[in-house]
This record gives structure tokens, sequence and C-alpha cells, in this order.
């Protein structure tokens, strides 16, 4: 099952055009998420994060993949596991970490979290920790967007839990009828907690349920280069003002739902399914089509941008009491 | 030696034994199956009697819901489990418009017996979207019972009542109330709704908690202790229905109240048990506080969720300020052994 969403691109077709710059900006992407997901694991046993953390390790190349595709005014709206979207499409590192850490700041101010990262100048326009809830809203954002005569499009991220609740239908229905400017992105890894997409659904059918609400809907493995291939094609269609389009995206969790760890001691997946995905690693893919040289300068560059938010994090303040009851609404 | 069990284990206990006493109690819920078993609460269930009976949901709140009361209209007994209240907020259109009024709309000619479990979290970064606790909206609504126990025994019996009422009953269980421990007796048993519980008498002040904040009212009453103050606290165990005769007993004694919502102030349980105080006893001299969340969502910033919720010492605080309100502020240090609180009965 699934498998033939993973059918392997042949390198030379991947590198048709020799696009090295988007190699390269695939590679920053995939390693940016990568460690500093890694870095959180690392300082989360000191209880310094203090939020629940939903680590997007393995599925990394779903955002990057998606958002290498955007324009420069595109949206996009997530869930709790936000990390890779928000890093992928440009969101500061450094309020990041200081939002994880609780500080003042944070990309929220501390008051978020890690389920609540926003960065409105680099169009990450936030992320939910209730299932479901940022669906519509994205809908919503692209009707105004196209009511303004924008030519931007919005980009949804959602999981394949979020398919079983009305909301997901209710925005697909709508955002078709109405044409509206916008990319479902569904990052199906298989599992809503500890239970399985097949224990909640009739069929694997979730992206021809897509097709039916009147969108070209595509399902595809988690290789980058066709998440951005496929993006880019959609994306196409929907700036064109030929209404919404979906991508399902077969991808796989590798640690637990939540925190830092790993889960195969709780027995609902096999280990055997994480292993499987980690030979499609794509961090690794990546790199070695760009070469060890030029992955080595991007690594080194990034590792400095992540000590440095860290180290931020660590050294600035935390909100003042007052800060309790400001913003309740605005002013 | 009395018999002690954790309040998830007394969750469990009672549901098992339900369970097994009738057949047409079903458990659902996302992850009532699953290896974490909803903090153990279901653990055992699916294994001993089956998927037919205790079975995981897809994330539809709304329809799922709908889905316990038509089942529940054909005769079963459905407890319907949220991992977190606030998720029961898109399921509200059902308990509400239909739950709650169908008994009712058709003459008494329907019934619909659900349990809708209801967990509530705190701190350690739940947030804004992880920490609420909505039973105030539901004290708001005839046709639905609430119920909110503090401690494992009261748990027990208050699940069992839930289980056989023939009325939708909102079970609210506090996380941080799950490790709490106490006596709970082996066999089923069940408690009438609307009977608060006098956790501790004293003669001075009379402290309400609800659900987790009775234990934070227990510490307070220890931190008082210091002080020579007598507390008396009760847990209202049931907020709909609600026992005010005790209640009410309890402040004519003492002329004095605090009611410790586990949320929101505004419209909350606080009002509600004040008025009724005020409505019955016009002329008394009363002395009246509420206390619950900050006006504001939960922050989830350590240095912020702090200040959001009272604890026992604001709590010791606000009553010592009650009593003596010309002494000027005092506030007890943090005591470790004062904050590790059992019930340990009269039951
Ligand atoms: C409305 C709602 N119901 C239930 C939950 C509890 N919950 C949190 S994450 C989750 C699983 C979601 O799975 P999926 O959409 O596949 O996203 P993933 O975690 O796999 O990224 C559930 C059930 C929630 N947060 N919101
Ligand atoms: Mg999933």
């Amino acid at each position: 099952m699934f498998r033939d969403v993973f059918v392997r691109y042949r390198h030379k077709e991947k590198l048709k055009n020799k696009n090295y710059k988007l190699l390269e900006r695939f590679y920053a992407s995939l390693y940016l998420i990568r460690r500093t997901e890694e870095e959180i694991i690392r300082v989360y046993p000191t209880d310094k994060i203090k939020s629940p953390v939903h680590l997007s390790i393995g599925q990394e190349a779903v955002s990057a993949g998606v958002c290498a595709a955007l324009n420069g005014r595109d949206v996009v709206f997530g869930t709790y596991r936000g990390h890779a979207m928000y890093l992928a499409r440009g969101g500061s590192l450094k309020m990041m970490i200081a939002e994880l850490y609780g500080k003042a700041a944070g990309c929220a101010g501390g008051r978020g979290g890690s389920m609540h990262l926003i960065d409105i100048g680099n169009m990450v326009m936030g992320t939910s920790a209730i299932v479901g809830t940022t669906i519509p809203i994205s809908a919503g954002y692209a009707y105004g967007l196209k009511y303004r005569g924008s030519d931007s499009a919005v980009v949804s991220f959602f999981g394949d839990g979020a398919v079983d609740e009305g909301a997901f239908h209710e925005a697909m229905n709508f955002a078709a009828l109405k044409k509206l400017p916008m990319l479902f992105v569904c990052e199906n890894n298989l599992y809503a907690i500890h239970s399985h997409h097949l224990s909640r659904h009739h069929s694997d059918n979730i992206c021809e349920r897509a097709a039916v609400y009147g969108m070209p809907a595509q399902r595809i493995g988690d290789d980058i280069f066709s998440i951005y291939n496929t993006a880019k094609r959609l994306l196409k269609g929907v700036r064109s003002g030929r209404g919404p389009a979906f991508i399902e995206c077969i991808t796989c969790r590798w640690k637990e739902h939540v925190g830092p760890g790993d889960d195969f001691y709780l027995g609902y997946r096999e280990k055997k399914e994480v292993r499987q995905a980690m030979k499609r690693d794509q961090l690794l893919e990546v790199r070695r089509l760009l070469g060890a040289s030029a992955a080595g300068k991007i690594e080194k560059k990034i590792d400095g941008e992540i000590r440095e938010a860290f180290e931020f994090a660590e050294r600035s303040p935390f909100p003042a009491q007052e800060e309790l009851y400001a913003n309740v609404f605005k002013e | 030696m009395k018999r002690v069990l954790s309040y998830s284990e007394a969750i469990r206990e009672a549901t098992e034994q339900e369970m097994s006493r009738d057949p047409s109690v079903i458990v659902m819920g996302m992850g009532v199956d699953d290896p974490k078993a909803i903090l153990g609460t279901t653990k055992g269930l699916a294994g001993r009697f089956g998927h037919e009976r205790v079975f995981d949901t897809p994330l539809s709140e709304d329809g799922m819901t709908g889905l316990a009361i038509g089942a529940a209209m054909s005769g079963l007994r459905p407890i319907h489990v949220h991992i977190r209240m606030d998720f029961v907020l898109l399921a509200l259109n059902q308990l509400i418009n239909m739950a709650s009024k169908l008994c009712y709309m058709y003459a008494g000619k329907i019934s619909v017996p659900v349990v809708i479990r209801c967990i509530i979290g705190k701190s350690w970064g739940q947030g804004p979207q992880h920490s609420q606790s909505f039973y105030p909206l539901f004290m708001n609504i005839p046709g639905l019972k609430i119920a909110a126990p503090s401690t494992p025994y009261d748990a027990k019996g208050c699940l069992i009542s839930a289980i056989r009422d023939n009325n939708p009953v909102i079970f609210v269980e506090h996380r941080l109330l799950y490790y709490q421990k106490g006596y709970c007796p082996r066999g089923p048993f069940t408690m009438d709704f609307g009977k608060a519980r006098i956790l501790s008498r004293g003669r001075d002040i009379t402290l309400v908690g609800i659900s987790h904040m009775a234990v934070e009212c227990l510490r307070a009453k220890r931190y008082l202790q210091e002080k020579g103050i007598e507390a008396e606290v009760i847990d209202p165990v049931t907020l709909s229905p609600l026992d005010m005769e005790r209640i009410e007993k309890s402040v004519i004694k003492t002329r004095k109240l605090i009611v410790v919502d586990n949320a929101w102030i505004p419209c909350g349980a606080g009002a509600e048990i004040i008025s009724r105080i005020m409505e019955n006893n016009s002329g008394g001299d009363f002395i009246f506080k509420r206390m619950g969340f900050a006006f504001t969502p939960c922050p989830t910033t350590p240095a912020l969720e702090g200040s959001f919720y009272p604890n026992a010492k604001m709590i010791a605080a606000q009553a010592y300020k009650m009593l003596y309100p010309k002494a000027g502020q005092w506030k007890p240090k943090a005591n470790l052994k004062i904050e590790e609180v059992e019930f340990n009965g009269p039951f």
C-alpha cells in the first residue's frame, strides 16, 4: 500500500535544467528544519521549553517543497505541527525559538508557544492547536485576496486527521464553489496521534474525495522534487483563476506525536514503517545531488544561525507581569 | 485498611463495572482504544469488551456527538470521551440544540442517556486552546446535568450515576486530579446528583472550590491554619443541579464565602452560587469573593501562566484579607508539605 507514490525520479530528470539554485534552496530549507528540531530535542529535557512540541522531522520535504514554489506574497496557514511550515516559508528562527522558550521576544510574545507560530511579515499567518480550524480560515483569507484583486494565493497545510472534520469539507466545497485562489496540502503521515488513516476512513481515497468537490487533486510521495513540481504546476492554475487545487503528500512522522522522543514502545506502528521512510530521507538525497562541499557551506551558515537563535532565546527576558492583560483586544 | 485508588483508576473501575453490568454501555472517542488509553482511564476495556463496545472515532466531534445521541435514542448508553474539553466546542450544536432538548421537546417520549467525559488541562504550556473548562457555559443550559468531582470516591460514584442517568451528563475531569489518591470502595455505588461534599469543616470562612480548585482550597485551608483560621472547604461535586442548601448553611455559619472557579469568573459558578445566596437571604450581611482565571486567554509562557490561575496561596491571602481587612496584606510562604493533600474522608 502507498508504494506507488514513491516511484523514484531518475536523477537525470531531477536535474534536467541543472537548477543548482533550487537545489541549494531545498537543502537550506530541509537542513534548517531538521537541525532546528534536533536542537529542540537536545534542549527539551532541561525544561527550558515549557511547551508541547509536535516535531516535523521526516515531513520536512512537504513544507520545503511547497514553500519553494510560492511567490512573494503567498500566505500559509498550518497546524500545531508547524515548525517546518513556519521555517520553510521564511519565518524568523530567532523569534520562533524565543517563542518556544516563552520569552517576550517570541513571535507571539511567549503566549503561544510551539503550537502557535506566526510571522506576518514573512507571510506565515498562524498555526492552531485545534485540528481543522485553519482550513476554513485559509479559505476566508483566499476569499479576501480574490475580493481585493490580489494575485497571491493561500496554502493551507493540515494532516490526514483534519480530513475527518466537517470544517474541512465545508471549506473545500466553498473554495471550489467560489474558485478561491488556494492550495490545500494534506500531509498524510498515516496517523492521527496513534489512529491509522484506514481505521478512520472507509478507504484510501482522500484525494478522490477532494477531486469530487471540483478541483484538481493529486497524490504524491514525500520526494521534494515531485512536491515542488506539483505545487508549482497546480499553483499556476490557481493563480489563473481556475480555483483551488489539492495535494496529498504521503509522508512519515519519525518522532512521537507530541514530544521529542521515539514512540515504537507503544506498538501502534512498526519500526519498519519509519525505517523505510528514513531510506527516502530527502535531506540526504538532496545533499548527495548537491555535493558535499556546497552542502557544507550551507550547513555551516545554518548551524551558526541556529546557535545564535538559541543563545538569543536563552538570554532574552520573560514577558513582564502586566503583559498578562495586554492584547485581549486590539487597541 | 481502607481501599485507596487514584482518581483515574476510579474512573476506569466505574466504567468497567458498568460495562459488565449493562451491555448497552459503550465507550467511544478519539484514542479510547489506543496504547495511551485516555491517560489510562479506558485501559483494557477494548480487550475485555471488544471493539464494538469500545471504539476509536474519526476526528469528527460534531458528527460523533450526533451519533452518540442517536445511539442513545436507540437504547444504548454511550460514554463519549474527549481528551480535552476544548474539543467539545465542536460538539456544542448537537449537545445544546439536540441532546439537551429532545426529552422536553418531545414531551418526555425520548431520552438521551449519554455521558460526555471532558478532561480539562492545566499548566506546562498547554496554552490558550488546551486549557479551557467550559462548565459555566453548560450550567446555562437546561436539560444538561454537570458533574465535576474532585475525589476518587466521588469520581467513581458520580460516573456510575451519570451512566445510569437517562439524561445527558457533562462529566468534567481535571487532569491534575488524576494522580490524586483516596478511599474508594471496590463495589459499584451511585451518588445523588445535587449533593455537595464538605471536604473539611471550619467555622471562620467558607471556601467553595470547583474541580481541581477544591484541592487548592484544601491547601489554602492548611496555609490559613498557620494564622489560626479554620476554613470550611466545600466541593459542589455537581454543578447542575447545584446543592445550594449545604453551601448556604455553611455561609450562614461563617458569613464569608470565596468561590474559586476553575474557569473564568464572569457568569461562572461563583456568580451563580453567590446570587442564589443573596436571593434567599436578603439583608444578610455576608462578604463574598469570586476567584478564577485571569480574564484573558491562557498564556503559554510559564512567566505569565502563574498569575493566570488562582492557587492555594492566593486563596489563603484573599481569605485572610476578608477576615482581617485592617491587618494589612499577608501572603503565605510556599510550603511543599502543605501542597501535598489527599482527601481521605469522611464520605
Ligand atoms: C478538534 C480537535 N480534535 C482533537 C484534537 C486532538 N488532536 C490533536 S492532534 C490530533 C491528531 C491530528 O492528526 P493529523 O491531522 O493527521 O495531524 P498530525 O498530527 O499527524 O500532523 C488530535 C486528534 C484536536 N487538537 N482538535
Ligand atoms: Mg497525521
